[in-house]
């Protein structure tokens, strides 16, 4: 009895793997809401597969009934040529268009809802929401806080359980902001700002490990495929520790170690023109052209997507063009030796503003 | 002039099908193109399941898998279905409204020609450079950023196919609106011809907005025009909007079509009528108005405002009322039926379940908020797969069988036919199902890799592995194909032995003057009626007597080759080529030259003389 109710016990564990593992991972599923957005767009999901499915198993059992009751079992027979029936064309017209208002209604609420971003254009600071402006670029992001007067890359640090207002804009090409988890898309365009709001559920981001994965969603160039970012989602007080500490950083952080310190200079030398080790937003946007590194030895992926090791680091920096086809860093640096490379990512992974 | 009897050359067969104007070979010229490029895309799309079957796959590179994910869409749309689709249209419209041929032959011809040049122009981007690179719909701010020749292609090869198309469509249009037998009314037609004609009108209005589009983009990379340069002051956002104003209806120029192959299949091998055929008009003429009112639920994200995107949100739910009623018209046209299962009615019966799979999650992305989740990532590819493979390429192969022996004289091979279905529609659901999982677990479409670790191994491996069993399904057909021609068995007028309308009273393949006398209609399934009272042929509306014909020209194909060749020229301007403006001179006076000729030149085609026509029904050597 007792060996029943194990067994019982762990089919009923897997069933439920199984079922979890068919919504994805916490930090990267639409399936998996884990905040008001996509829990807003998970129900209406919900809501249509199921009428949906009501739609699907009705034309089902027609269908199964017509292809099983009426083949052909006489080569002769001519059956009774039926014009059409006014009372079932007409049930099959209402119907439809009853379940079609039925998903309409919900669906033009919610898209009210998600484009209210009011709190945004508010005067004055921003108390009870964070607002970020993120920029796109060929195979990469930045984040700007315009109230805090930070920018960061690469890795979003987001508030939980706060509304969080996006305005979106590209300076190439087109692409999409998305993080599948927390909420829909959208598109980083050329042409005009974009606005839109998440909000990032705190018990979700824990069980995603405060790390949910982003995406780029519209197809952009070669590597489109691996323009990811991160987003780290922490509780409020985490998060102002994180600005305080990230204010705190006014001119570039002074290495430590010796090899860091090599490592530093030749930062300097090869890397500076283009890649930031202060947080300010106050350089203009057009001189922001690669990544912001202030915090890179807290981020949790080299170039959003290899690994967050001094060896990826140093692969990536020997050769970009490998790991990110078509980027706009190859080529723009002198070829470093290896003991180079071993000092600037010695330097670049103790880049840190909290310990 | 019945050279139909007399075994001819290779070199006079060829000539012949140059030169044709007959709407059945030019039926059998789009047939054996649209063929071939299907193979071509497909061949592009198991690439792309190869490079994606596992995760940080190097089978191609990332530039390449755009150019090869780029060609596959592009392709497939305007290359491989539309002139498939074409080829059903010119092959068994005329015959269905008892025409004698399409209402302007050379033009029709002058389609073809310009469709083919265009589809080899944009192919040959293989060999000179590289392909185009921004995915189908080339979107304005990647198409003016890619470097190279790649796009430049897709404008200048989609601007000659696209007038190719636009003509066929205006032709179809004044076809069925002039040529109808007499009795034909337009509530008698055929469910296949009044999607022709409805998607004939649907060409007429979307195919110039994407002209305009491209011939904007033409000036923006190859004359220095700044429409979609933001920095100059352009916008790309007008791009998407000129695009899917076009590409909205297109995807119904593609459907349609095959709502109609669909209808005429299900009526045939139900030996019943099709059920509510009013309704069914309605609803196909209702879908095609609504086809150009939703264009924007491609841009939901683009950021056009809640207004807008509740309208269209509504607006695209909307359509799948029609598209239920003739969901429901087709199950009913099998009730009560006597249920033959040939292979075209197989892929019939299984465009249902298909159809109605993909149509629902069409309904699910209309929902503008949910689709901020769903859009541009592999649940739409999922989507758009189940509607045009699940509905278009079905029908394409349901058409092939049932067509077949009006076009060819000859059978395919049921049991190969039958394994062709089994396998591709294994294959495709094996293909297309998981991918709506893969897009709500969170990845994007057109991407050219994917890292391990985020739970997309598993289904991307299934989803490969069912692209092989279409693959194979489509090679046994090939085969099937090959194997039949060989033995050639040739068939009566109505070889499936249901036929309802009229292309089935006439011979297989019919003469190329059609009908001797034209019939006269007494109602809807005018053949069957006939039939039903135990005549074995129509009642001529028309004593016999000359015929008048047009004449072959080989102008169609100098037109085309004409621009073919500009295009070249316009193309490597750019470069400054001493020989591209030489060039592009020399094409346009071709095809301005021909045109000329074609105009000055009197050609009052020939008449078949009565004389003929009796004499060889009396010796019985009909066709």
């Amino acid at each position: 009895m007792k060996r029943l109710a194990k067994w019982r016990l762990i089919s009923l564990f897997s069933i439920l793997a199984l079922i979890l593992s068919g919504c994805g991972q916490p930090y990267l599923s639409a399936l998996r809401p884990a905040g008001e957005v996509a829990e807003m767009q998970y129900g209406l999901m919900k809501l249509s597969t199921l009428i949906m499915v009501g739609v699907i198993a009705v034309v089902t059992v027609i269908f199964i009934l017509v292809v099983i009751k009426f083949r052909r079992k006489d080569d002769s027979e001519i059956p009774k040529q039926v014009e059409g029936n006014h009372k079932l064309e007409i049930l099959w017209t209402v119907i439809p268009i009853l379940l079609l208002l039925i998903l309409a209604v919900p669906t033009v609420a919610d898209v009210f809802k998600l484009a209210d971003v009011g709190k945004m254009d508010k005067k004055g600071a921003h108390k009870d929401e964070v607002v970020v402006k993120v920029r796109s670029n060929l195979y990469w992001w930045e984040f700007e806080y315009p109230d805090l007067g930070i920018v960061t890359s690469q890795e979003l640090v987001v508030p939980t359980n706060k509304k969080v207002y996006f305005s979106l804009h590209s300076s190439d090409v087109k692409h999409s902001f998305w993080i599948p988890a927390v909420g829909g898309k959208m598109d980083t365009n050329t042409d005009n700002v974009n606005k839109f709001w998440l909000e990032f559920d705190d018990k979700k981001a824990n069980e995603a490990g405060n790390l949910f994965y982003g995406k780029c969603a519209e197809l952009c160039g070669p590597s489109h495929a691996l323009m990811d970012f991160k987003v780290r989602a922490i509780s409020q007080s985490k998060f102002d520790s994180w600005v305080s500490a990230m204010k705190d950083v006014k001119k570039p952080q002074q290495a430590t170690s010796e090899l860091a310190q090599q490592g530093q200079k030749i930062f300097s030398q090869s890397c500076i023109g283009c890649h930031a080790v202060t947080p300010t937003n106050a350089t203009p946007e057009k001189a922001r052209v690669a990544p912001n590194l202030t915090n890179f030895g807290e981020r949790s992926r080299v170039a959003g997507i290899l690994p967050h090791t001094k060896e990826d680091v140093k692969a990536w920096i020997k050769n970009p063009e490998k790991f990110k086809p078509g980027n706009k860093m190859t080529g723009k640096y002198p070829q470093m030796s290896d003991q180079e490379l071993d000092a600037l990512a010695e330097y670049l992974m103790g880049l840190k503003v909290q310990d | 002039m019945s050279t139909y009897a007399q075994k001819k050359g290779f070199g006079a067969t060829l000539w012949d099908f140059l030169t044709t104007v007959d709407h059945k070979k030019i039926a059998i010229l789009y047939l054996i193109a649209g063929g071939f490029f299907f193979v071509v895309g497909g061949l592009e799309a198991m690439f792309i399941r190869i490079q994606l079957a596992v995760p940080n796959n190097d089978f191609v590179s990332a530039g390449l898998y755009n150019e090869i994910m780029t060609m596959h869409g592009t392709t497939m749309i305007f290359l491989a279905a539309m002139p498939l689709v074409f080829a059903f249209m010119n092959a068994v419209m005329p015959l269905q409204i008892g025409a004698r041929d399409v209402a302007f032959p050379f033009v029709n011809a002058l389609g073809f020609w310009l469709f083919f040049f265009g589809g080899v122009f944009l192919n040959l981007s293989w060999f000179l450079g590289g392909a185009p690179d921004a995915g189908w719909t080339s979107y304005a701010s990647l198409a003016i950023a890619s470097k190279g020749h790649g796009v430049d292609f897709y404008v200048l090869g989609l601007q000659i196919s696209g007038i190719g198309t636009l003509i066929g469509g205006i032709n179809f249009l004044v076809t069925i609106i002039n040529m109808r037998a007499p009795g034909m009314t337009y509530m008698r037609m055929p469910l296949f011809t009044w999607s022709t004609f409805v998607t004939s009108a649907l060409i007429l209005f979307a195919f110039p907005p994407l002209t305009v589009g491209l011939v904007l983009m033409m000036f923006d990379r190859l004359f220095g025009a700044n429409f979609f340069e933001v920095t100059m002051g352009g916008n790309t956002v007008i791009w998407e909007h000129l695009f899917w104003i076009f590409g909205h209806p297109e995807v119904y120029i593609l459907i349609l079509p095959a709502f109609g192959i669909f209808s005429e299949t299900f009526a045939i091998f139900s030996r019943k009528r099709l059920f509510g055929y009013s309704s069914m008009v309605f609803a196909l003429v209702l879908i095609g108005f609504l086809g150009f009112m939703v264009w924007a639920h491609h841009m939901f994200t683009t950021g056009l405002g809640p207004v807008a995107n509740a309208i269209f949100a509504v607006a695209t739910m909307a359509i799948g009322v029609p598209t239920g009623i003739k969901i429901f018209n087709w199950l009913f046209t099998m009730w009560g039926g006597s249920v033959k299962f040939t292979t075209p009615m197989l892929y019939a019966v299984s465009f249902i379940p298909s159809f109605v799979a993909g149509g629902v999650t069409g309904v699910m992305l209309a929902s503008a908020a949910a689709d901020y989740q769903y859009h541009d990532t592999y649940f739409v590819v999922a989507h758009f797969h189940y509607v045009i493979v699940g509905g278009v390429v079905l029908a394409i192969l349901a058409g092939t069988h049932l067509y077949w022996p009006k076009m060819f004289g000859t059978m395919l091979n049921e049991t190969m036919g039958k394994i062709t279905f089994t396998l591709f529609l294994i294959g495709f659901h094996l293909t297309f199902f998981i991918q709506h999982f893969l897009g709500l677990w969170g990845m994007p479409r057109r991407v050219f890799t994917y890292l391990p670790g985020q739970g997309f191994e598993t289904a991307n491996m299934v989803s490969t592995v069912g692209a092989f069993f279409m693959a194979v399904g489509v090679i046994v057909l090939l085969i099937n194909i090959i194997v039949t021609s060989a033995r050639n068995v040739r068939v009566g007028n109505d070889p499936w032995g249901d036929g309802r309308t009229l292309e089935w009273a006439i011979p297989s393949p019919p003469p190329f003057y059609n009908f001797k006398q034209l019939p006269l209609v007494r109602g809807l399934d005018a053949y069957w009626l006939e039939k039903m009272e135990g005549k074995m042929a129509m009642t001529p509306a028309e004593p016999i007597g000359d015929i008048h014909m047009p004449n072959a020209s080989f102008l169609p194909f100098t037109i085309a080759l004409g621009l073919f060749i500009a295009a070249f020229g316009a193309m490597y301007h750019v470069d400054h080529k001493p020989w591209a403006l030489p060039v592009m001179v020399i094409g346009l006076l071709v095809t301005f030259a021909s045109m000329f000729l074609r105009s000055v030149k009197d050609d009052h085609g020939f008449h078949i003389h009565k004389e003929d026509l009796i004499e060889k029904t009396d010796k019985g050597v009909e066709a």
